[in-house]
């Protein structure tokens, strides 16, 4: 007893110096209630800037992310020695508590040499704790070396060069912790989104080389029960052009919109679900009136008008940056065209209704 | 027996004293002034609360930049009152609501929300939500480009929206949609495109509320494809629903921008809807409207007719004089220059999704005639088929009125200590 409080106050105390404890992650910091004052203490990183994962981080990526202004993230999952995430088909995989999800959002100065000039914005955590999931925001100082807490969100420009060469300045923001919850919401419940098997079925480049992300995780033994990845569910990559129009869609709406838009989601009193389980073609928003947009609906009928993109309120949401208009309301201050482009072109090929 | 109830009462009151002071001593007062940097020490007020406290805000003008939220549970979110504590979203950059409360049990009171980019105060899925002496307004008058629900209860359960005033918003001043157990008293919706709207919702008291200078006064809807339908159970009472006359400026597509400017009250689809005693007056289309859902729709469990409804004890003044529904002014004239007090669609079918002729008896009990009778019969005939007839009256059978919606008690303020003026006596 007296050995475990000494335990839970050494770590107190390394948390509050801001310096991780030598030889990494600090399990009781993450497991305490008190959130930690900076990213650092609880070393999930070997270094102060968040580059080097600590011991029991396994880097990994989805085959289609949320866009959040062109950022670009790193994520990574942390399991506690000798604990493992079990597969689930459906939904995210069932992660033990201690696990921790880590993102990192940073922005190269221009996104044609994505290695070079890299400015680190902030590091998202979702912590598995024993009451449940908790939500934390760690904002990045303009060095790059240290990144403190943000309950209440924040707003900071950023500036880019983008694909096409052209100079981006937004003013890049960082969600409260309700927000947090807003979209990470299961029947109210605060849940992480992103590693669900079907995203994560899909090659990663390891060091030890490309690798199936569930056969990786399987072989390592952090990831019990998952099948062969060609027995298991697979969400299509979004900006692949070799993969199927309607698939890259559906996956590009799943993940960008179908967390708040399913039927248990945050987005449930829409009736509007992009969710990829949705199967009724109404509820996927073709032919579907606009309950309580307001003026969000453009003065259009249908959330999608088979055929006609340009008479539809997804694109039109999808397309502004007005507040009260533009979806999703959180996480981007700017159009995603590409995403865009690919919903467009989705709808064009649906045949209209008779 | 009445010994009996007083001791109850007794003993209620004492209970009641009880937990007022238990919850006094528990509660911490979080004081938030206006000033630089309101958004975030807003939010992280709204952020460290813990049940049972309250977060008071000083006198002034809040400048927001992003939507505030609140998610911890049994949170009251407490101004100086109505005309001295404003939240403003004038400079709002992100975010759609102004607050969105997602707490059980929050209290909203005494304070203004001014200029919100989607809806003023958003509750999504809270049991026990109250909003009290709040105005929502958008303050540059009616326009297409204002927000779209001023008070926004939805898929709540006990909700109390009192004294509330709500100008401008493009959708509905009041909206509560797919809630039950709701009661909205002593409010005012002037300016809106709707003023008081319940869709999908079951067990509503809608009473003694004034909805003035909107397109349409009380809406009661239910429509297709959402989580809860089937609304039942609303009561619209004690109601002054006088000179609705701006011009519907929904932007279309919504389902309010079909509400002709000029409704007084307007139900569309529901079960048991009874609205009695309320004055009705100076509303250019109609006094009272009962239509179906008109649009097709592909949801198998959804019934888009009014049925069980009653209309009666209404004073209803000069309406319908200036009809502005397809068809309304030639309709008009076939009736001798105005639109009766009460208009019904007459539908009295609609198709099932496998083509089959729905059979439930429609109900309709109306003294507060003369009756204006479509008879469209088949749901989705447009107005233009119309073959009107015209009675003084609806229905014969008793409908039974709907039971008073009952809020938990703690909901309810506890009434001000009387003033006694014989205490104080004036000096010699």
């Amino acid at each position: 007893m007296i050995i475990w409080r000494r335990l839970v106050l050494a770590a107190l105390a390394a948390g509050l110096l801001g310096a991780g404890p030598k030889g990494g992650v600090n399990q009781a910091l993450l497991a305490a209630d008190q959130p930690a004052p900076t990213l650092q203490a609880y070393g999930l990183f070997a270094d102060a800037q968040g580059l080097q994962p600590s011991p029991g981080m396994t880097a990994y990526g989805l085959n289609t992310p949320l866009f959040t202004d062109y950022a670009v993230k790193r994520r990574y999952l942390y399991l506690p020695p000798g604990a493992h995430a079990a597969y689930r088909q459906v939904g995210v995989l069932d992660l033990p508590v201690g696990a921790v999800l880590v993102k990192t959002f940073s922005f190269p100065a221009d996104l044609r040499l994505p290695g070079k000039d890299v400015r680190t914005v902030e590091t998202r955590l979702l912590i598995h704790r024993r009451s449940g999931w908790a939500a934390l925001t760690y904002l990045w100082n303009d060095k790059g070396t240290q990144a403190m807490l943000k309950r209440a969100g924040a707003e900071t420009p950023v500036s880019f060069i983008d694909a096409q060469g052209a100079r981006r300045d937004i003013a890049y923001a960082v969600p409260n912790v309700n927000q947090c919850k807003e979209c990470h919401s299961v029947n109210a419940v605060l849940s992480p989104l992103g590693p669900k098997a079907r995203n994560l079925n899909g090659d990663f480049a390891y060091e030890s080389g490309r690798e199936d992300q569930l056969a990786h995780l399987t072989r390592l033994g952090l990831l019990t029960g998952a099948p062969a990845p060609d027995k298991a569910p697979r969400t299509a990559v979004w900006n692949d052009p070799t993969e199927p129009l309607a698939a890259r869609a559906r996956a590009y709406l799943d993940v960008n919109c179908g967390h708040c838009h399913n039927r248990v989601g945050f987005a449930s009193n829409s009736g509007l679900y992009l969710d990829m389980e949705e199967s009724d073609p109404s509820a996927q928003g073709v032919g579907k009136r606009p309950v309580a947009a307001g003026r969000a609906s453009g003065g259009l009928e249908f959330a999608i008008a088979p055929g006609a993109p340009d008479k539809s309120i997804l694109v039109h949401r999808m397309a502004s940056v007005e507040p009260g208009v533009m979806m999703p309301q959180l996480g981007r201050t700017l159009v995603h065209d590409e995403g865009l482009a690919l919903v467009r072109a989705y709808i064009r090929q649906m045949k209209p209704a008779d | 027996m009445i010994q009996f109830g007083s001791r109850l009462m007794i003993a209620a009151l004492c209970a009641a004293a009880l937990s007022s002071l238990a919850g006094a001593v528990e509660a911490r007062i979080i004081h938030v002034y206006a000033g630089s940097r309101a958004q975030e020490r807003l939010q992280t007020a709204l952020i460290d609360a813990k049940p049972g406290d309250v977060v008071s805000l000083g006198v002034g003008r809040f400048e927001l930049t992003d939507s505030l939220s609140l998610d911890q549970k049994r949170v009251t979110l407490k101004g100086a009152g109505r005309g001295l504590s404003v939240l403003s979203f004038d400079h709002q950059t992100a975010g759609a609501d102004g607050l969105l409360i997602t707490g059980d049990g929050a209290v909203i009171s005494d304070l203004s929300v001014e200029n919100a980019k989607a809806n003023g105060l958003k509750a999504k899925g809270v049991d026990r939500i109250t909003f009290r002496r709040v105005r929502v307004e958008w303050t540059a008058g009616p326009k297409e480009t204002n927000g779209a629900y001023g008070v926004y209860p939805v898929s709540s359960s006990h909700v109390l929206i009192d004294h509330v005033l709500v100008r401008g918003a493009s959708d509905a001043g009041i909206y509560v949609g797919q809630s039950s157990e709701i009661v909205i008293q002593n409010s005012e919706a002037s300016y809106n495109v709707a003023g008081i709207e319940i869709e999908n919702c079951y067990h509503a008291d809608v009473h003694s509320n004034l909805s003035t200078h909107n397109a349409g006064g009380i809406l009661v809807f239910d429509l297709p494809g959402l989580p809860q339908m089937g609304g039942h159970s609303v009561r619209v009472y004690d109601n002054t629903v006088v000179n609705n006359d701006t011009p519907n400026f929904a932007p279309k597509g919504n389902i309010v921008a079909s509400v002709p400017t000029g409704t007084g009250v307007m139900v569309m689809a529901n079960r048991d809807v009874h609205v009695f005693d309320n004055m009705i007056d100076g509303n250019g289309s109609a006094a009272v409207l009962l239509v179906a859902y008109l649009n097709a729709f592909k949801d198998p469990t959804y019934n888009p007719l009014p049925r069980d409804v009653a209309v009666h004890g209404n004073r209803i003044g000069h309406n319908g004089y200036d009809p502005k529904f397809d068809g309304g002014p030639i309709l008009a004239k076939l009736l001798g220059g105005a639109i009766p007090p009460v208009m019904w669609d007459g539908v009295i079918r609609y198709k099932h999704l496998d083509g089959t002729a729905s059979t439930d008896i429609v109900r309709l009990l109306v003294s507060d005639g003369p009756v204006v009778n479509l008879n469209l019969k088949d749901q989705g005939t447009p107005v233009t088929s119309a073959n009107p007839s015209i009675a003084t009256a609806l229905g014969e059978g008793p409908l039974v009125e709907p039971a008073p919606v009952v809020l938990p008690a703690a909901m309810y303020e506890p009434p001000a200590r009387k003033w006694s003026p014989k205490k104080h006596k004036a000096k010699a």
